[in-house]
């Protein structure tokens, strides 16, 4: 039985986990260490309904929350399995050592985007770093156990297929180009596709998308990437958008806009029950509608100045140092700027509940895949999806590893050339995405960006590049498909929500050199 | 403003260093290291002071913010994070930039850092038993957790030599999570190693709390550590 994780965040970290728990070993591959994945950089926190705050928080609500937050494009089934399960993930994290905060009830919860009652438990605004760190020793012990063995360092470069099923995986040594073929069902766990809009994300640079433009290549189906989050906070500096984490309006901050010199606190006038904590696609769309007013100036401000001293010392201390070191400004004292700035996909790789894809013995999971958060996530179910994702992947992969075919020896060991894309096509065609895939989109300039995207798909480009422009223009075409609004894809020309004709999942894949776009239905939900 | 880049490389593990300087000019005095090294890579023909073309300068970045270690390398001769240091620090225009010098270079400005992790197996530093909470653990185990495992403090710390018996902060920094959580019984492994390889060879010159990128409480953390390990005055 061989089992290979591709990519260490958190999502392959839990699967690792969930197998060496069982006593199944399995393979731990990744670009660079633990330390260095994009879920350190996750910030506000964990969602569970642990009711702990007395407000009688239930599955059922995290659940109606994370669909109505998805705008119903979720699958039910997973987003119930994602929901139900995560009280108990996120005790066993608090028994790992993650150092929540406690009271007399348990571990204490914020409030947070698209949900009433606080449910995300948090460790300061360094959530995801906490939750890293954990796992990584948690994992650690099972290495020296022999059970977990890890390759760091190492990229990946294809899968293996035979006949339509996965029998392993090719990778290689970053610097050497040395090569390994590690035969066995695969995890995928390689994150998002930030490097699609290079420098213009809050993401990690590790975060290429090359991996999944060569899923795509190799024939993995894709689903719904027309679903880009535009994270309401964000800050621009040197070389990337930085967050400012929804902890920060969790916790009391609240937006405004200039308009006829005065603040007008915009979202708590227009949506008088979750004001500042409305889902993030709202939030970042009315940001942009009140900037485009005549009567109104450009720039949003965060204003945190009215949060308790407390508050700031025990749960946003990191934000608050973090703001003071890039932006100049102490946010106690005076209110930040802040924009929308690109922070998540929720599409990615096509998976079922199982965390299966159409590859047989191929999984994956984490942001990577597309599963949980349908056209918007909310914040505080990243990390839980990652985890949980990284379990219900495992387990699936553990159904199948007693499975004759996977044992079948891998024919090749070959040392293949590597191919980069080159600094400059990259920021063309992230150029191009950004440009065409704004919070608020139209068929003219998405279709412009295809017409661009195509051009640039010259016979001098290598494979690395090519891949990629697939991959940006199996995006562009999605988009330009949903022929509706609705969460993080909301057209000008076509603002209404069509649940007759659009309810359904964006599928793409890659055949005989050409993109082919199809649309799914959703599961039906199974009664409980 | 006009800067000086001064580089040492090195393009594989087994080659020759040599440096190799080049121009930039920006009038953008926020601009990082770390945006600095991607712009000179992204730079079409790109050709050093003595006019000779510049292959692509290998170093690591992930998060670009301080929070994941990656980017760790002498700047000006000082180790910190290329996303940390900002171009306006260098009044005088002249910036070097070499790899960490106590671990072997791989390429250019990248080093093989795995003594850390592995440092951090030997002391058998993950939990045997759930971790247990308290309001002080809490603190302790938050502070220890934010640990980047980039090495600056072992750069600067005069007790640490790769390869030999002491583990130095990037191994007591961590441990303090699992010290602070573990129920007194179930420290015996831990405090055995913890005593060998940290406090044995510590001079308490304490270099490591000051070069630390993220600001890590370090003399509290060992004296917390010692207080539990050494002089066995457990946390309540």
């Amino acid at each position: 039985m061989s089992i290979n994780i591709i990519g260490a965040g958190l999502a392959g970290l839990s699967a690792a986990l969930t197998l060496a728990e069982q006593n199944i070993p399995c393979n731990l591959v990744s670009y660079a260490q633990s330390e260095r994945s994009q879920s350190v950089m996750a910030e506000g926190g964990i969602n569970a309904a642990l009711d702990t705050s007395g407000e009688q928080d239930t599955v059922e609500e995290h659940y109606a929350d994370t669909l109505k937050g998805g705008v119903y494009l979720a699958d039910e089934n997973a987003v119930w399995g994602l929901c139900s399960h995560a009280p108990e993930i996120v005790t066993k994290l608090d028994r790992l050592g993650v150092p929540f905060s406690h009271n007399d009830r348990g571990i204490v919860q914020r409030y947070f985007g698209g949900q009433k009652k606080k449910r995300t438990a948090y460790v300061k605004a360094s959530t995801g770093k906490m939750l890293v760190t954990a796992l990584i020793d948690e994992v650690r012990k099972y290495e020296v156990k022999g059970l977990i063995t890890r390759y760091p360092r190492h990229r990946f470069v294809q899968l293996v297929l035979d006949d339509g099923t996965c029998k392993g995986v090719r990778i290689a040594d970053r610097f050497t180009g040395e090569p390994t073929v590690l035969p066995g069902s695969v995890i995928i766990a390689c994150g998002g596709m930030a490097g699609l809009f290079d420098g213009m994300t809050t993401g990690s640079t590790h975060n290429t998308s090359d991996a999944v433009a060569t899923l795509f290549s190799q024939g993995v189906e894709l689903s719904n990437l027309e679903f880009v989050q535009y994270h309401p906070t964000t800050i621009g500096i040197s070389g990337k958008r930085l967050l400012i984490s929804e902890a920060a309006r969790g916790e009391g901050g609240r937006l405004f806009v200039r308009r006829n010199g005065e603040p007008w606190y915009f979202m708590e006038e227009k949506y008088p029950e979750l004001k500042n904590l409305m889902p993030r696609d709202v939030v970042s769309a009315e940001m942009v509608a009140v900037t485009a007013r005549d009567d109104c100036e450009t720039q949003v401000y965060l204003d945190m100045t009215g949060i308790d001293k407390k508050v700031w010392k025990s749960r946003l201390s990191d934000l608050g140092d973090q703001c003071i070191h890039y932006i100049a400004v102490d946010p106690i004292k005076e209110p930040i700027p802040v924009s929308p700035g690109i922070h998540y996909f929720m599409g990615g790789i096509r998976v079922d509940e199982k965390h299966r894809t159409n590859i047989d013995d191929l999984f994956a999971a984490g942001e990577c895949a597309c599963q949980y958060h349908g056209a918007n996530r909310l914040g505080g179910n990243s990390l839980l999806g990652a985890i949980y994702g990284g379990r219900v992947a495992a387990q699936s992969a553990m159904e199948k590893a007693g499975d004759e075919h996977i044992k079948a020896e891998v024919p090749y060991q070959t040392k293949t050339d590597h191919y980069e894309v080159s600094p400059a096509l990259a920021e063309r065609i992230s150029a191009v995405l950004y440009r065409s895939l704004p919070i608020m989109r139209n068929e003219a300039d998405m279709a412009a960006a295809q017409q661009e995207l195509n051009a640039m798909l010259t016979p001098d480009l290598n494979e690395a590049e090519k891949r990629r422009l697939y991959l940006a223009l199996a995006m562009v075409r999605s988009a330009i498909n949903r022929k509706e609004s609705r969460g993080a894809h909301k057209r000008t020309d076509y603002p209404e929500r069509d649940d007759t004709n659009y309810r359904k999942q964006s599928v793409v894949s890659f055949k005989d050199g050409q993109i082919i776009l199809t649309l799914s239905d959703i599961p039906e939900r199974r009664t409980k | 403003m006009n800067y000086t880049i001064d580089i040492l490389r090195q393009e594989n593990r087994v080659a020759q260093p040599y440096r190799q300087t080049v121009h930039f000019a920006t009038d953008d005095a926020e601009m990082t290291v770390a945006t600095l090294l991607k712009t000179l890579n992204a730079t079409p023909d790109l050709t050093d002071t003595d006019g000779k073309a510049v292959s692509e300068i290998e170093w690591e970045c992930s998060c670009l913010q301080k929070k994941c270690g990656a980017c760790a390398m002498r700047i000006n001769k000082k180790p910190q994070l290329a996303c940390d240091t900002k171009l306006g620090e260098f009044k005088d225009g002249k910036i070097s930039l070499e790899p960490l010098k106590k671990f072997p270079v791989i390429a250019d400005l990248i080093v093989d850092r795995s003594v850390m992790f592995e440092n951090l197996k030997n002391i058998g530093l993950w939990l045997e038993k759930e971790a247990r909470h308290t309001k002080k653990g809490e603190d302790v185990a938050y502070e220890a957790s934010r640990c980047l495992q980039c090495g600056c403090c072992l750069e600067v710390c005069p007790n640490f030599i790769p390869g030999e018996d002491f583990y130095s902060a990037a191994s007591f920094v961590p441990s303090g999570r699992v010290l602070s959580e573990l129920p007194k019984k179930d420290k015996a492994d831990i405090l055995n190693s913890y005593v060998d390889k940290i406090y044995k060879g510590c001079g308490k010159s304490l270099s490591c709390r000051d070069i630390c990128p993220a600001q890590i409480d370090i003399e509290h953390l060992l004296v917390n550590n010692n207080a539990v390990a050494v002089w066995k005055r457990f946390l309540k």
